[in-house]
């Protein structure tokens, strides 16, 4: 298996973007990746998208997408696992240049949210929860997430307040990131006083819906050597993946996100590294009850000290592990199907010690870490300085 | 030519309700809505009020300040409206036989969701500008729709705002100054022939279409005139619900003392066509010679139209010779039951 840089990001900025499509958005972030790994063609386009058929009725996406850029010709890709889809084009353009099937490809997620209304957009995402299980009955993603942090409450004594200061750290760490959708100042009343989405979960305790793309152009090291110009060479280490049942009732442990687990450990086993190691993360913040489980799951902290871990600031920026330095989900937005990209894509920028005012000192080894649905399925990469 | 306003007059139905009394119906959050949205209770019209007897009774306020305009000398009758009771046949017809200007005149059915009040203001002041009337009636009035449980259901409400122009100096009240407009093909807003309730975008109505075009049409008019926030004693905006027309004025520059007068919306609803026209003539009941006034409509799919008004010495002498705006918003009310306010809307199917 061959070693695999990662040579160029681009992203666009995160929000409501009326004004720009789907295939705008995706153009503007893979040129601008394409633009910063100094390359202008690749082997192969992966694509990380949710549901572009529901949110704005185009299918054969990576196709039209290819040809968005004038690469009509191109093999492109387009890979699914909902809100992980980003996350599974990284791991499916490393496979490729890893394996040696392509030197050098350009890996993206976009996804274009604002076009259909809140009810439409709600029903869109619902889809990735089990249908069968889950969605027939009228069940949505805040509601199954109220249910997860229902669970962790009463195993672990997690409280209402330490949710709201994941919001709190990441609302503050957005304020530092010209492409996060909030720039917003939130406090712990702010967050209680918030609107009751799903008992215990509160507005501010979800992320919200988005517009945004993200890329990335992988090749080999000896590929990104050449290309560097002076810039460290940030490669994947390690690459993690797992699934779950999707439905929660068909899980015995509701406390535990065993997919993330899962592709954790893999990914660990593959870097040859532990968790002790990781100097910062990115994790899927979806709800704020999301990160206190992933962190738990990675094995940053120990089952059930997640939420004491916030109060304390240890995932603070400046902690002993920053989580979600770029505001996370919940603060830079969740364009559903970018999320994964863009999170390499802000561990690739903390790496290259180009991150400005929310730089983590001394990041060498960091760590993505992409969720789909209620932890159906998660993908987990690990990246480092060499 | 100085052309100006002659008379106003507004009128507002006594029928209200509260916004809670619709919150318990359809299980809703009233506290979060009254906070989001800083909406309190709406205007509903009476079994026999529509835009034509609304239209009607602001026209005859209007006329009762105009220092005797002869109805038959007006040459131009609008009224803009979204809710004109037919399809076909006009709105314009029946209040110019109802207030004596027919039938020498030349009278149009306006539409542009919520701004097709100011629409006639525009016609009607350029038309007299133009030599080619004596004086002219432009006309705003809703009984606006709101779908069921719908958003629009706590803020869509009833009521209009008349308006006569002539160019003669010593009836002119408040004279236009300048005039401005602002529009773009923004789809926020619509409803299809045949459709019994509008349909949205959602957020969408907030920033591409309300905001850009209201903020946009305001400084346009601001810069076209050389006058900037701190000349006006008042300015109105469009009033979809509480919040907006506060935030947009606060965005140009206004105070809360400029604002408030013609902030009408968490009491009176969103009367639509009528909204910022009937601002307007709240911002006249209290209005003192030399004020500058600043009225800015917005309209979905959309567009927003600007006025400057100067206030003349003739002010105070008409102020009181009709219903003023707020003595309608604030006394004799009668409060519904959402079972009343179903009925009088036709929200209830009946046997056919």
């Amino acid at each position: 298996m061959r070693d695999v840089a990662i040579i160029g990001t681009g992203m666009t900025s995160f929000g409501e973007l009326w004004e720009t499509s789907l295939r705008s958005l995706w153009a503007e972030a893979a040129l601008a990746a394409l633009g910063n790994a100094g390359v202008d063609s690749v082997d192969l386009i992966t694509i990380g998208c949710m549901s572009s058929g529901l949110f704005t009725g185009q299918e054969h996406l990576a196709s039209v997408l290819a040809d968005e850029i004038g690469m009509a010709g191109v093999p492109a890709a387009r890979v699914e696992s909902a809100c992980a889809s980003g996350g599974l084009a990284v791991r499916a353009g490393f496979a490729e240049v890893a394996a040696g099937l392509a030197d050098t490809v350009l890996v993206t997620g976009v996804e274009k949210m604002t076009d259909v209304d809140g009810a439409d957009a709600t029903y869109a995402l619902g889809t990735a929860a089990d249908s069968e299980w889950e969605g027939f009955h009228g069940v949505t993603f805040p509601g199954l997430y109220a249910m997860l942090a229902r669970v962790h409450m009463q195993t672990y004594g997690t409280t209402r307040e330490q949710l709201a200061r994941v919001a709190v750290k990441n609302h503050a760490n957005g304020l530092l990131n010209r492409h996060a959708q909030f720039h917003l100042k939130v406090t712990v009343d702010s967050v209680l006083e918030s609107t009751l989405v799903a008992d215990p979960l509160r507005l501010l305790d979800c992320s919200p819906v988005t517009d945004g793309a993200a890329a990335l152009v992988l090749t080999t090291v000896e590929r990104a050597r050449e290309l560097a110009g002076g810039r460290p060479i940030v490669v994947i280490k390690g690459s993690g993946m797992a699934t779950d049942t999707v439905s929660l009732a068909n899980r015995s442990n509701l406390a535990e996100l065993e997919a993330v687990r899962l592709a954790g450990e893999r990914a660990y086993a593959m870097a040859g590294r532990t968790a002790g190691d990781i100097h910062l993360a990115e994790v899927h913040d979806c709800f704020t009850i999301a990160e206190i489980m992933a962190t738990e799951a990675l094995g940053f902290f120990e089952p059930g000290f997640g939420g004491p871990a916030v109060d304390k600031g240890l995932t603070d920026l400046g902690g002993k592990i920053p989580v979600n330095p770029s505001g996370g989900l919940k603060s830079k937005g969740h364009p559903v199907g970018a999320t994964g990209v863009a999170q390499v894509v802000e561990i690739v920028t903390q790496l290259r010690g180009e991150a400005g005012q929310r730089q983590v000192e001394g990041a060498r080894i960091g760590l993505a870490q992409n969720m789909g649905g209620s932890g159906g399925s998660s993908v987990v990469h690990i990246l480092e300085v060499v | 030519m100085t052309v100006g306003i002659v008379g106003y007059g507004a009128f507002i139905p006594r029928r209200r309700i509260k916004l809670e009394e619709i919150a318990k119906v359809w299980g809703a959050d009233a506290p979060a809505y009254k906070r989001g949205l800083q909406l309190y209770e709406k205007s509903v019209p009476g079994a026999d009020e529509d835009t034509v007897t609304m239209s009607v009774e602001a026209a005859r306020n209007a006329l009762a300040r105009s220092g005797g305009v002869d109805p038959t000398d007006i040459g131009a009758l609008y009224i803009g409206s979204e809710s004109h009771p037919y399809a076909v046949k006009p709105s314009g017809t029946i209040v110019s036989e109802a207030i004596g200007a027919v039938p020498a005149l030349h009278v149009a059915d306006l539409e542009f969701a919520c701004k097709a009040g100011t629409e006639t203001l525009f016609l009607a002041q350029a038309l007299v500008k133009a030599g080619e009337v004596k004086y002219a009636v432009g006309i705003g009035a809703d009984t606006s729709q709101g779908a069921p449980g719908d958003a629009l259901e706590y803020s869509a409400a009833a009521g209009a705002a008349a308006f006569i122009f002539g160019a003669d100096g010593d009836k002119i009240l408040a004279e236009v100054v300048d005039t401005y407009s602002w529009t773009t093909d923004t789809p926020d807003f619509w409803r299809r022939e045949y459709m019994h309730y509008p349909r949205h975008g959602s957020r969408f109505t907030g920033e591409p279409a309300y905001f850009r075009h209201t903020m946009s049409s305001a400084r346009g008019m601001m810069e076209k005139a050389g006058l900037e926030p701190k000349d006006f004693a008042h300015a109105i905006f469009h009033q979809p619900n509480g919040k907006f027309p506060m935030r947009v004025g606060k965005k140009l520059g206004f105070t809360d003392q400029q604002l408030e007068t013609g902030w009408l919306s968490p009491w009176l609803g969103n009367t639509y066509s009528g909204a910022s026209p009937i601002g307007f003539t709240a911002v006249l009941d209290i209005a003192s010679p030399g004020d500058l006034v600043l009225l800015t409509s917005f309209g979905s799919g959309a567009g927003s139209d600007s006025f400057v008004f100067r206030v003349t010495d003739r002010i105070s002498e008409v102020q009181d010779l009709a219903p003023k705006t707020r003595v309608q918003l604030d006394e004799n009310k009668i409060y519904l039951e959402y079972g009343a306010y179903a009925k009088l809307r036709g929200k209830i199917r009946m046997a056919e």
